[in-house]
């Protein structure tokens, strides 16, 4: 029954049911369902210790769930020992067999499996990575770029129906993990299989992913395409921890258009798309991404029907190149940052000017007031520099 | 924009100046050996060279007992061997089944203590090397009471029919090879825990991702990234038990189970044939050399990470 695992080819979605799994008194994965539907590039995404790990391993079968299931197609995987099932991993930090060398390593699953023609797969698999030169060489002779390929070759050579990825580029240089970013990219299009990335990385997720799943304390926040997730996150913690936002607090108050929800915050009006509104209580934290916010000189007016945020002054400007981000100190004593993009018209607003802040009410989102600002935004900052 | 001016008329910071290359070498490294070197001497060539001058020498005809002379008498080799080369061979007989033996009781007790023992695992290593606290002699004595008629062993291998009713377990073959056992397993069971302790749980975990059943993974991944353990494990028991005599005198105690390290013993401190003792030594050294050169040549650990 077992042994049908691997010949029976079985394909379609990998669907996680209500997974969980605790370490003790310590819940890791909590209740966790997913559908990933086959042939995508999936991609979990959370800070460290946010369970997106675990729920890999679980997949992978090297850890147990306590409870719930994991289907592929219409296999029942969960508890089928981890070299019984059709997937394979990419692991963290790579893992290869240290005492064979790279043809080895990639021959090692077909191997296993008494598959015919091993050097024919294995040299396409190499092939594939660009690294058939190096088929002779053993890991601890290669770069830390050369062994991920090698790593990936290994795994993709035993045409799993999933593809598992432990933070595969985490120990590369910021401009290799780019370059490996799009190559993952592109592999997982030429061979079809389902991809399953974990990372703490939000542009790796966004650049590389068809969905992203937003994970936090062990829990699903959200999931969808990297626009979807970007424009409108439903909660604080993925409009914090997926690019940066401004959050503040208000109040909804009475009147409005047909689907916009009027919102006062501390004294001023703005407006919000009430499909894009994910609380229906009165507190609302309004919400608007820093490029999507225009710096005004004070007293001029954005365009009618714009939202409109006044008494605002320049606190800081940093010139990156391509744009400068400013902050914004705004009367109630909170800051609130403006993307300039340096297209060449106006000059760069001095510090200490006083200006108004404007946007297009469809760029407004509204979540949740409770939670407060800060959540995923400590997140953020500690996955960025790990 | 000033800075940025005067750097550039500056020119390039010119290099610092490459250091010379007439320094005088640093004597430190030399001074450092020395101490090593003066006791390799002292105690090794010296001792070595002596020994192997001893070894060519027969007796003064008409002499005392003990009195030899230097006549470079290569043929005491060939004499040597002609008479001893049972011993000899009984002597690596039974450290290569010690060796076997302890490899076989050490791997399991290794890889528990590195790889499952979690919290215990200093406890358990204390455990293993806490023999070393009693004398080596001590402990073998003791195994003679163990095995003996009065011990524990014996009435119960009687009881279920294991040995004939008058048959002991001392003063024989199995004593000395389990006394040998017991005595080198600590040497065997520290290197194996420690190239097994250094093996990343990944690669366990890789093996069983890439369709490698538990047994398979430990054939394929656990045991070739263990074999760095596995020589020096065997090297330090074979080595020493090879050479061994106090386990033959206290557990085996006759004739059929005399190992070398007897007839060395005895030669030089009994029959005072010097010559004798120092070609047996010699061979014995010589032996070991080749054996291990071949053994480790085999094994191919310089391949190893």
């Amino acid at each position: 029954m077992a042994g049908a695992l691997l010949s029976d080819h079985p394909t379609g979605d990998l669907r996680l049911d209500r997974l969980v799994k605790r370490f003790g008194a310590f819940v890791a994965v909590d209740d966790v369902s997913l559908t990933v539907p086959k042939g995508s590039f999936f991609a979990l995404l959370g800070p460290s210790g946010c369970g997106k790990t675990t729920t890999l391993r679980m997949i992978a079968g090297l850890e147990e769930p306590t409870a719930g299931s994991i289907h592929l197609g219409t296999l029942d995987i969960t508890s089928a020992k981890p070299y019984r099932r059709p997937v394979n991993t990419v692991f963290q930090n790579y893992a290869l067999f240290p005492h064979l060398d790279v043809f080895e390593n990639v021959a090692f699953g077909l191997r296993r499996r008494r598959i015919s023609r091993v050097r024919e797969q294995v040299m396409a698999a190499l092939d594939l990575v660009e690294m058939t030169h190096l088929a002779r060489r053993r890991p601890a002779q290669l770069s830390g770029g050369q062994q991920q390929r090698i790593a990936l070759a290994r795994a993709l050579v035993n045409q799993p129906r999933v593809l598992l990825l432990d933070e595969p580029l985490g120990a590369l240089d910021l401009k290799l993990r780019r370059q490996m970013q799009l190559e993952l990219k592109r592999i997982q299009v030429e061979v079809g299989i389902t991809f399953v990335h974990v990372t703490h990385d939000q542009e790796e997720a966004m650049t590389m992913a068809d969905t992203v799943a937003v994970m936090n304390q062990g829990r699903i926040e959200q999931f969808g395409p990297p626009t979807e997730l970007y424009g409108a996150p439903r909660t604080t913690f993925v409009a914090n921890f997926l690019g940066q936002s401004n959050l503040v607090p208000g109040r909804r108050v009475s009147g409005g258009g047909s689907h916009l929800i009027p919102v006062d915050c501390n004294g001023q009006t703005v407006l919000l798309p009430d499909d894009r509104c994910m609380t229906s209580a009165d507190q609302v934290l309004v919400g608007v991404r820093p490029e999507k916010v225009h710096l005004l000189p004070a007293g001029m007016n954005p365009p009618t029907g714009h939202n409109r945020l006044v008494g605002g002054r320049v606190a800081d400007a940093s010139f990156t190149g391509v744009s400068t981000q400013y902050l914004v100190a705004m009367p109630w004593g909170q800051d609130l940052t403006v993307f300039a993009q340096n297209v060449g018209r106006g000059g760069p607003v001095p510090v200490g000017a006083a200006v108004t802040l404007g946007w297009e009410p469809e760029h407004t989102f509204g979540l949740e007031g409770e939670t407060g600002t800060p959540a995923g935004r400590d997140a953020r900052v500690t996955a960025r520099m790990r | 924009m000033a800075f940025t001016t005067a750097a550039r008329t500056g020119g390039p910071v010119p290099a610092p100046a490459p250091p010379s290359s007439r320094l005088p070498r640093s004597r430190t490294p030399y001074l450092l050996l020395l101490p090593g070197l003066v006791w390799l001497g002292l105690f090794f060539a010296v001792p070595v060279a002596t020994l192997f001058s001893t070894s060519l020498q027969t007796r003064v005809p008409g002499g005392e007992i003990g009195e030899y002379t230097q006549t470079f008498r290569f043929a005491n080799y060939l004499d040597t061997i002609g008479e001893y080369h049972v011993q000899f061979v009984r002597s690596f007989l039974y450290a290569g089944l010690a060796t076997v033996l302890a490899l076989l009781i050490a791997y399991p007790l290794a890889y528990y203590i590195a790889q499952r023992a979690g919290r215990w695992r200093n406890i358990l290593l204390v455990l293993v090397v806490a023999p070393f606290y009693a004398s080596f002699i001590l402990r073998t004595i003791a195994w003679r009471q163990i095995l003996g008629e009065e011990g524990p062993i014996v009435p119960v291998l009687r009881f279920l029919h294991l040995i004939p009713a008058g048959a002991t377990v001392t003063a024989s073959a199995v004593a000395v090879v389990a006394g040998l056992t017991y005595n080198f397993l600590p040497f065997m069971t520290l290197p194996l825990y420690a190239s097994l302790e250094r093996i990343d749980p990944r690669f366990i975990e890789a093996g069983g991702d890439l369709y490698a059943n538990p047994f398979t993974t430990f054939r394929r991944v656990t045991l070739p990234l263990s074999m760095p353990g596995v020589v020096a494990g065997t090297l330090l028991t074979f080595i020493p038990a090879a050479g061994d005599y106090i386990n033959a005198t206290l557990l085996g105690r006759q004739p059929k189970t005399t190992m070398i390290g007897n007839v060395v013993e005895s030669r030089f401190l009994r029959v005072v044939d010097y010559p004798t003792a120092a070609t047996l030594s010699f061979l014995l050294m010589a032996a070991i050399l080749v054996l291990v050169f071949g053994y480790v040549r085999r094994a191919g650990t310089e391949e190893l990470v």
